[in-house]
């Protein structure tokens, strides 16, 4: 079927509930290859449930997603080694503390793709130098910048080509300058042709990167479009009044 | 033009420095007075001269020194091995009771009611059942030495504490670390090989030192199933010679020992301390 290979991540009425609490009310999406989506609505819309269904951290009361095709959410399936093939990036880095940067890079390759440490760690400084952050390979993550944290966790995401790259809130936990560190590298990675599923609160952002943009409420979709139809023509009061409170809030 | 200091820091300074001087004063005073009161307290006590001839003879320190010493190098010996094999059955223990595999439903189990036993029973008490029990099971085929048999029973009891200390550092581990390394594709095996389990031993480490200075020290009470150890060889000589100083020798010499493992784990401890402030934890 030549119209599933463009699509690598098909998400079909996905129902997910905590208890009575309804989170993601049939959600049906789809992302293309090398498609950037941003997932825009406030804290509690069901911008992170969903990202965290997509890579199985959540269970889904129902629906299906489709990985490239494949239904990751049929019975049977292993979560890691779907994992495998997906990139998460959180809020909080979470880098591991034990480790140095080379050796946070380098151990899902070396673990779960079996690549030997010499190749890994070639592998790893390569990407390391291509965005500036060859010099902290022997560096423990503490001693790191927010913004070089969170690069280096990305780059961790992104070392075992994943198919799709998630973010999830990846720059709310820094301060202007090292949002605009990382920004810049999820600019270039969509430049090479990456496939990116955000959720952010970065509209300028969202706005320069996506090719389309989802307003999420409430654990509905309630608007869909590309960053123009969106932030400028909200259709929805829900959507005009989140867009208000940024802008009263100095964020658009 | 080089920097003169501003009048309001030498001032700032002078006040300081005189602070400083004032402490310290105090602290030798202190030390000083309660020293002295401490001193008249004991040897102004009525049966004192009888206390020191019995306790602090230097006569019978002498002779005991070299007995006592080479009881103390078979509690050495023992602490070793039963810290090791502590280390790695408890090491089994937190990794059995903090796994959710239904194919180690049975090792869960089995790894509570241990602890709950051997953290349970006292010491002394499992000394006299693996002690005195075991030999009167009359298998030939199994060890009667009582060294041995009291370094199985520091084992039972110390593999139970630091199987819980173990435990609670894996819990204390942030559950983000776990989800992390899942997301990254590790398995859960994996998951706590690389990436929880180093943390939790680090943040444990301090806690099961301790564990290993309170086992050196109860390394002694093998002596009760009458294993030759430090106190063990005290006891000989204090009963030959009605005179107690060879008990305070072997108490000088575990002390000895203990110490440098103390302040190991004091500097430990703060290194810890001062690397979670510096991150912003409290």
């Amino acid at each position: 079927m030549v119209t599933m290979a463009e699509s690598m991540l098909d998400i079909i009425n996905v129902r997910k509930s905590y208890g009575d609490e309804l989170v993601l009310h049939d959600i049906s999406v789809s992302l293309a290859e090398h498609e950037v989506k941003v997932l825009i609505g406030a804290s509690g819309s069901g911008k992170s449930t969903l990202l965290r269904t997509l890579n199985l951290l959540e269970a889904i009361d129902d629906g299906q997603i489709l990985l490239a095709g494949t239904d990751i959410t049929a019975v049977g399936v292993n979560p890691d080694k779907v994992r495998a093939q997906i990139g998460s990036v959180f809020q909080s880095f979470n880098l591991f503390p034990h480790l140095n940067v080379l050796q946070n890079i380098t151990l899902a390759p070396r673990k779960v793709h079996g690549v030997s440490k010499e190749a890994a760690e070639a592998n790893a400084m390569e990407l390391l130098q291509r965005f500036g952050l060859a010099d902290k390979a022997k560096q423990y993550p503490d001693l790191l910048s927010g913004g070089q944290q969170q690069r280096v966790a990305i780059l961790r995401a992104l070392i075992t080509k994943p198919k799709v790259l998630l973010l999830d809130e990846v720059t709310s936990a820094l301060d202007p300058i090292l949002i605009a560190e990382v920004l810049s590298l999820i600019a270039e990675l969509k430049a090479e042709g990456m496939t990116i599923m955000i959720a952010t609160h970065e509209m300028g952002f969202a706005k320069r990167v996506a090719d389309h943009v989802l307003f999420l409420h409430h654990g509905k979709i309630l608007e869909a479009g590309t960053p123009a139809d969106i932030l400028e023509n909200p259709r929805t009061t829900e959507l005009s009044d989140f867009l208000g409170a940024l802008r009263d809030a100095g964020r658009l | 033009m080089s920097y003169q200091p501003s009048p309001l820091r030498l001032q700032r300074e002078a006040a300081r420095r005189r602070a400083s001087r004032r402490s310290t004063l105090i602290a030798i005073l202190s030390t000083v007075v309660i020293a002295t009161v401490l001193t008249i307290a004991v040897t102004g006590a009525p049966g004192f001269k009888a206390v020191k001839e019995s306790f602090f003879n230097w006569h019978y320190a002498k002779s005991a020194f070299p007995h006592v010493l080479s009881g103390l190098w078979l509690n050495l010996k023992v602490m070793l091995i039963a810290s090791f094999f502590s280390f790695i059955l408890g090491l089994l223990i937190a990794l059995a009771r903090t796994s959710h595999s239904p194919l180690l439903y049975p090792v869960r189990i089995l790894a509570t009611v241990f602890t709950d036993i051997f953290r349970g029973l006292p010491l002394l008490l499992v000394l006299f059942l693996v002690g005195f029990g075991i030999p009167g099971l009359q298998f030939t085929w199994l060890t009667n030495s009582v060294v041995v048999l009291g370094t199985v029973s520091l084992i039972l009891t110390y593999s139970a504490y630091m199987g819980e200390v173990i435990r609670a550092g894996i819990e204390a581990v942030n559950p983000a670390q776990r989800m992390a390394g899942r997301a990254l594709g590790l398995s859960p095996t994996q998951t706590q090989r690389y990436v929880v389990l180093p943390q939790a031993l680090r943040k444990v480490t301090p806690a099961l030192l301790n564990d290993l200075i309170s086992l050196q020290k109860d390394s002694g009470l093998i002596s009760t199933l009458g294993a030759i150890d430090a106190i063990r060889a005290a006891q000989i000589d204090a009963s030959l010679s009605f005179n107690f100083t060879p008990y305070v020798v072997a108490g000088a010499l575990f002390v000895s020992l203990t110490i440098p493992l103390t302040r190991f784990t004091d500097w430990l401890t703060f290194r810890q301390d001062r690397s979670r402030v510096q991150q912003g934890q409290w």
